[in-house]
């Protein structure tokens, strides 16, 4: 139970510039912005309300739509990759191997550098002219290709592997950190049940990292509706639009192109998503405590 | 075979399975290493060996030239100073942002959950939400307010913006750390006459120290690898070094100096990679702890 005597001024007035940041900042801007999108906005705010007017337009622009599917391609194949490459290096590590700490080391070890860097160094990998495409000619094979990022139909993988080169360490190390908790009595029964390795992690260990995998989908989600920096670093949107993301065509709009009210409009959208996104996994989670408190 | 393991509790049969399950480690290892070693070996060659196209080759000889270049002399647009003022602008940034994120945090998180004042779990739930929301909405509106209070484009500004966006997970870091301290300690504190503050400085923030370490390190990379707010809101002079790396690179007119850009990428992510290798557990501990958020 909380401490109930007298009101405690000191902690109503320490929260004080927490309640300004979330009430000012965090719903203040983000109402001023909601309204910006119902504007005839462009370089300066103006108080002309159109309706509708920039969302129709805005799903009427080339650019949007092509973000938008590249956004939803990106996210689905980075996460399931990110989820997938970090299940299986954490199952690795989880068979009593040496040098443990030292690949836990290597596999990890991209996810401290930004996405600018990331977003660079694969740029330079990937290379046409100079990169392993150019390595792996020399060596005799003519007609390797490997232009991802210079090719339209390919630059969006090229994020991908990229992405995934950064964010499967994580998935790695919230699975590994779920699979020493898991008891190994329960291994020892699957054993003497004859039960074969990869069938103890597909059936037994996998059903029970749920959670943590979940929550690990869930974090690296979130930084895909945000993807913008890889973007930025990597390709700048191109070839033509097949690496341009929403995150970067609401800035692009907002500073570059000086159309206030598309970018608004734009943003708008990108928090209905994160909302339609969030909310089943909140709801989820509520009626589960729920159930907890009531059991 | 039986050698490789001289002194271990069991040993393993060397199996087929066994065989493979070092296989996909290594190329996993490979695969991960690959990138941070052409990033290295390119940064040690001149431009002529380069243009060989054998980006995986080692440098003829160790030429360090380009690492000058791009610390003091490589160019953004036209102006040609290197990455050294990003590096000096991003410490000016990262080192306060930290400290002033981490104290608020700290009091927010005892604040929030061993006195819990009226509204307490509403102004959580404000903040969460606020972490989730992505930060093009808020972008706008907070350059003009700035714009209108003098902080846009200062050091102060982006400061301060660093320290507003870092809050949700600061505070849900050390409330969490906080509700499982027994609220005993507090009451007993309490009853001896000591208030608010008195509680939080002697008692609480001594306890959190494992909390501040995790944190910090968190921040620290998060604040230090950050590009969009840097370039939004910390004006021309301030710009942090991720920014002006980008500059560097996507920016140059003419020849690309890919030397140059690799030792300038490196130069920019080792501060980071520095904080990983010395506090690996550490390092891993913040993640687990940002990671378990639902």
């Amino acid at each position: 139970m909380p401490i109930k005597r007298k009101p405690h001024l000191s902690a109503t007035f320490a929260l004080l510039p927490t309640w300004f940041v979330a009430v000012v900042v965090f719903i203040g801007t983000m109402a001023w912005s909601i309204r910006l999108s119902f504007t005839n906005s462009t370089l300066f705010p103006s108080s002309t309300y159109v309706g509708f007017t920039q969302y129709v337009k805005l799903f009427y622009s080339a650019k949007w739509l092509a973000s938008l599917q590249n956004v939803l391609i990106f996210g689905v194949l980075y996460v399931a990759g990110c989820l997938l490459l970090g299940f299986l290096l954490a199952a690795a590590l989880d068979r009593k191997i040496r040098f443990e700490s030292a690949f836990r080391t290597i596999f990890l070890y991209p996810y401290a550098m930004s996405f600018v860097v990331t977003g660079l160094i694969w740029q330079w990998m990937l290379n046409p002219t100079l990169g392993i495409q150019a390595s792996v000619r020399s060596l005799g094979w003519e007609t390797f290709v490997l232009d991802w990022v210079v090719n339209r139909d390919m630059a969006i993988y090229a994020l991908v592997l990229a992405g995934v080169w950064q964010g499967a360490g994580l998935v790695m190390v919230i699975a590994l950190a779920g699979m020493r908790g898991i008891e190994a009595e329960q291994w020892k029964a699957a054993r003497i049940d004859g039960i074969p390795v990869w069938r103890i992690y597909v059936s037994i260990i996998l059903p029970q990292l749920g959670p943590a995998l979940a929550a690990a989908g869930m974090l690296l989600a979130m930084g895909v509706i945000k993807t913008y920096d890889i973007v930025v670093a990597m390709t700048n949107g191109g070839p033509g639009n097949s690496t341009e993301v929403p995150a970067k065509f609401i800035m692009d709009n907002l500073f570059g192109r000086q159309n206030l009210g598309l970018a608004t409009a734009g943003a708008t959208v990108l928090v209905l998503g994160v909302i339609t996104a969030v909310a089943p996994f909140r709801y989820a989670i509520y009626m589960r405590n729920r159930a907890k408190g009531a059991a | 075979m039986a050698r490789l393991h001289p002194n271990g509790p069991r040993p393993t049969q060397i199996t087929a399975g066994r065989i493979g399950l070092y296989a996909f480690l290594f190329i996993a290892a490979l695969f991960f290493l690959l990138p941070l070693y052409t990033m290295v070996v390119t940064s040690l060659k001149t431009m002529s060996e380069i243009r060989l196209g054998q980006i995986f080759s080692l440098p003829q000889t160790l030429d360090f030239s380009a690492w000058a270049t791009a610390w003091s002399g490589a160019c953004m647009g036209t102006t040609c100073v290197g990455i050294r003022t990003g590096f000096w602008n991003s410490v000016a940034i990262t080192v306060p942002s930290v400290a002033l994120s981490v104290f608020v945090g700290a009091v927010n998180g005892y604040a929030l959950s061993l006195w819990r004042p009226r509204w307490a779990n509403v102004l959580f739930g404000l903040l969460m939400a606020g972490g989730l929301i992505p930060y093009q909405i808020f972008l706008y509106p907070m350059v003009r307010a700035m714009a209108n209070v003098s902080l846009y484009n200062s050091l102060a500004g982006i400061i301060l913006v660093h320290v507003i966006f870092g809050l949700p997970l600061v505070t849900l870091l050390f409330r969490n750390y906080f509700v499982s301290v027994p609220e005993e300690l507090c009451k007993a504190a309490r009853v001896d006459g000591a208030g608010f503050w008195r509680i939080f400085f002697e008692i609480m923030l001594p306890i959190a120290v494992p909390m501040v370490v995790v944190v910090s390190m968190l921040q620290f990379t998060g604040i230090w690898n950050d590009f969009l707010l840097g370039l939004v809101f910390a004006g021309r002079d301030n710009l942090p070094m991720t920014v002006q790396l980008n500059n560097i690179v996507n920016t140059t007119m003419g020849e690309r100096n890919y030397n140059v850009n690799m030792a300038a990428t490196i130069l920019t992510a080792i501060v980071p990679l520095a904080i990983y290798f010395l506090s690996g557990r550490w390092f891993v501990r913040g993640i687990a702890a940002g990671a378990v958020k639902g």
